[in-house]
């Protein structure tokens, strides 16, 4: 009994797990690749999530919806909807240095936030949006729980993979290069932009997909569902400790902090309710310190990006 | 609508919330250019301000306004901390390294404040305070306090900038940093000035927007985006801009009642700043674009 419960619990962190990968993997290619700061990532999610559910859920009494499609256009259609935020902030914030984008998508996620609550023809404000169908959902509970983790995990693949690729084909190159030296890549003819612009609505689309995947699994999505600065901030310790610059270090880092993170959240609902309530704040105290340190101590993360000219090196060498 | 209507339930208000931005954004304009990054702390670290005020006054009983000083040294020492243990040794790293530790001192500093003083709102004094009349100009005592406050405390810092040694430090510092560093000027005193007044202002901002409104552990990062925006509308580096920037936000965010659902008044402080960064990134006052 105890087993089965703490195999269920595993599989519920698995496919959080997943779902936050996902999102540092976006924070990845605007990070990693081309050095821009994204502080709204959870805007971008609850796009994601609310384009989906509406697309996907049946009719409900005063709100927009009853469209019904596969989960797998509302998917798409979450990646779109993330992308046609980010383009025109993309377009007016990316001439300047990414402070302003930072602040910029701060303000982005704070007005998602103001029409999720109150724009109740689109969302059902307060109530949110339920009835979303979840892939496999029919199933007996432990079997529908795997089957959604191995959806979550081939979707993560496939973004794992075209990053990846991404990332070493001459593409990335060009984002590293204009990440590390503006100028010399000016100076090269490359569009850089153009190219910033790419890079933040590829990002947000996957952070969107991010998005979709939680409303899917959770069958709902309400305002309350995430906590925007929360959300937003782990994603990037998540990044920043696993290794900005490497993929396979975006989701190790994910798999640290969200398992350190729930791991803390158990022991701190062990105590009375009174110490409860503060220990939530000790922890994200606790969080932002950890963000300073590996900033002071290993700014590369724990699994560093590759280094370009052994990548280039491997490449040629022949074998 | 007459105009005194108008006058007394929009501009009023905004002016004072444009007082209150004001405060912040002159911090945050400083910092932007002398130590050339966006600091998303600010917000957080006025509601600690005016948390601390809120400590003396229950502690002491004394009224708010005796209460500032004490709270703005209180605030000007934690940003100096903050800025040896967190910010120091990062200035050799890309700025942008900053802003993201930043981000984590607003969670960190949100987050003192919460387990220290809780998540429920508070108010320094009980009872409703109803407005005096001046010739149909409804106006309350703190509403004229928090408008004098902010024209003192700009005034004298403009002073300070345009007639003392240090003062033209810091603004050589602005100008050009590596120019400043060769003609002799101690680098690490202008920083540490600098956060000084940031954070002085940072907890004046806060105290009166406690005094106007209510304290509460969210209300500094609420006035994060409505302080950029003043701050770049302004031009950033520009003392008076950031002024003039805040009381623009101020009345706009009041005015745009009239014309937008009032679950919209955040908004205004943004679509200010797109549209500035779209059309005139230097601000009204030809600041600096970093």
């Amino acid at each position: 009994m105890e087993l089965i419960g703490l195999a269920n619990y595993a599989l519920f962190m698995a496919i959080f797990i997943g779902i936050y990968a996902l999102l540092a993997l976006g924070l990845n290619i605007q990070w990693g690749f081309a050095g821009l700061f994204n502080a709204g990532i959870a805007g971008f999610f609850a796009v994601g999530a609310y384009t989906s559910a509406i697309l996907t859920s049946p009719a409900a009494d005063g709100r927009l919806g009853g469209f019904e499609l596969p989960f797998f256009v509302g998917w798409f259609g979450a990646m779109v909807a993330a992308a046609l935020i980010a383009w025109p902030i993309g377009k007016i914030c990316l001439r300047f240095r990414s402070d302003y984008l930072a602040i910029a998508t701060i303000g982005v996620a704070e007005i998602i936030r103001l029409v999720i609550k109150s724009e109740a023809e689109l969302t059902n404000s307060a109530r949110g949006i339920t009835g979303i169908p979840r892939p496999f959902g029919d199933l007996p509970y432990v079997e529908s729980q795997a089957a959604y983790l191995a959806l979550v995990i081939a979707v993560l693949a496939v973004a794992y993979l075209l990053v990846q690729r991404q990332f070493n084909a001459p593409w990335g190159r060009m984002m590293r290069a204009i990440r590390d030296n503006e100028l010399a890549a000016r100076a090269m003819g490359k569009n850089i932009e153009y190219r910033r612009l790419e890079a933040f609505i590829f990002g947000s689309a996957l952070m969107g997909l991010g998005g979709a995947l939680f409303a899917h699994f959770n069958r709902s999505i309400t305002p309350e569902a995430i906590d925007p600065m929360v959300a937003t901030f782990l994603v990037w310790i998540m990044l920043i400790l696993g290794g900005s610059g490497n993929n396979r270090g975006a989701i190790l880092g994910t798999a640290v902090v969200w398992i350190i993170w729930s791991m803390s959240e158990i022991a701190t609902d062990q105590l009375p309710h009174e110490y409860a309530v503060k220990a939530k704040y000790i922890r994200l105290f606790l969080i932002g310190l950890m963000l300073q340190l590996v900033l002071r101590f290993r700014p590369e993360g724990l699994l560093p990006e590759p280094l370009r000219g052994k990548g280039r090196a491997d490449e040629h060498s022949p074998s | 609508m007459d105009m005194l209507e108008l006058i007394n339930f929009y501009i009023l208000p905004g002016v004072v919330l444009g007082s209150i931005y004001a405060l912040g954004a002159v911090g945050i304009t400083l910092l932007f250019a002398i130590l050339r990054y966006a600091h998303l702390a600010h917000g957080d670290l006025a509601t600690l301000g005016a948390f601390i005020a809120l400590a003396i006054v229950t502690s002491l009983g004394i009224h708010p306004l005796v209460a500032l000083p004490f709270a703005m040294i209180a605030t000007a020492a934690v940003a100096i901390g903050i800025d040896k243990v967190f910010y120091e040794h990062l200035r050799e790293r890309p700025k942008i390294v900053t802003v993201m530790a930043s981000l984590g001192i607003a969670l960190m500093v949100r987050s003192v404040v919460q387990v220290v003083w809780g998540v429920d709102s508070e108010s320094y004094v009980r009872g409703i305070v109803r407005p005096e009349n001046y010739f149909g100009l409804r106006i309350k005592d703190r509403e004229i306090w928090t408008i004098l406050f902010m024209i003192a405390l700009v005034g004298g810092l403009q002073m300070f900038l345009s007639r003392s040694k240090w003062g033209k430090a810091m603004r050589a510092m602005s100008d050009n940093p590596n120019l400043a560093l060769l003609s002799g000027i101690d680098n690490k005193k202008v920083v540490m000035l600098t956060w000084v007044i940031a954070g002085g202002l940072c907890a004046a901002s806060g105290v009166f927007l406690g005094i106007n409104t209510e304290l509460k552990s969210m209300m500094g990062w609420h006035m994060l985006l409505p302080m950029f925006a003043a701050a770049i509308l302004g031009g950033v580096g520009r003392v008076e801009g950031a002024v003039l920037g805040g009381l623009i936000v101020g009345i706009a965010e009041e005015l745009s009642v009239l014309v937008l659902p009032s679950e919209y008044k955040a908004a205004m402080a943004f679509a200010i700043l797109l549209f500035m960064l779209l059309v005139r990134p230097t601000g009204l006052l030809r600041g600096k674009v970093l």
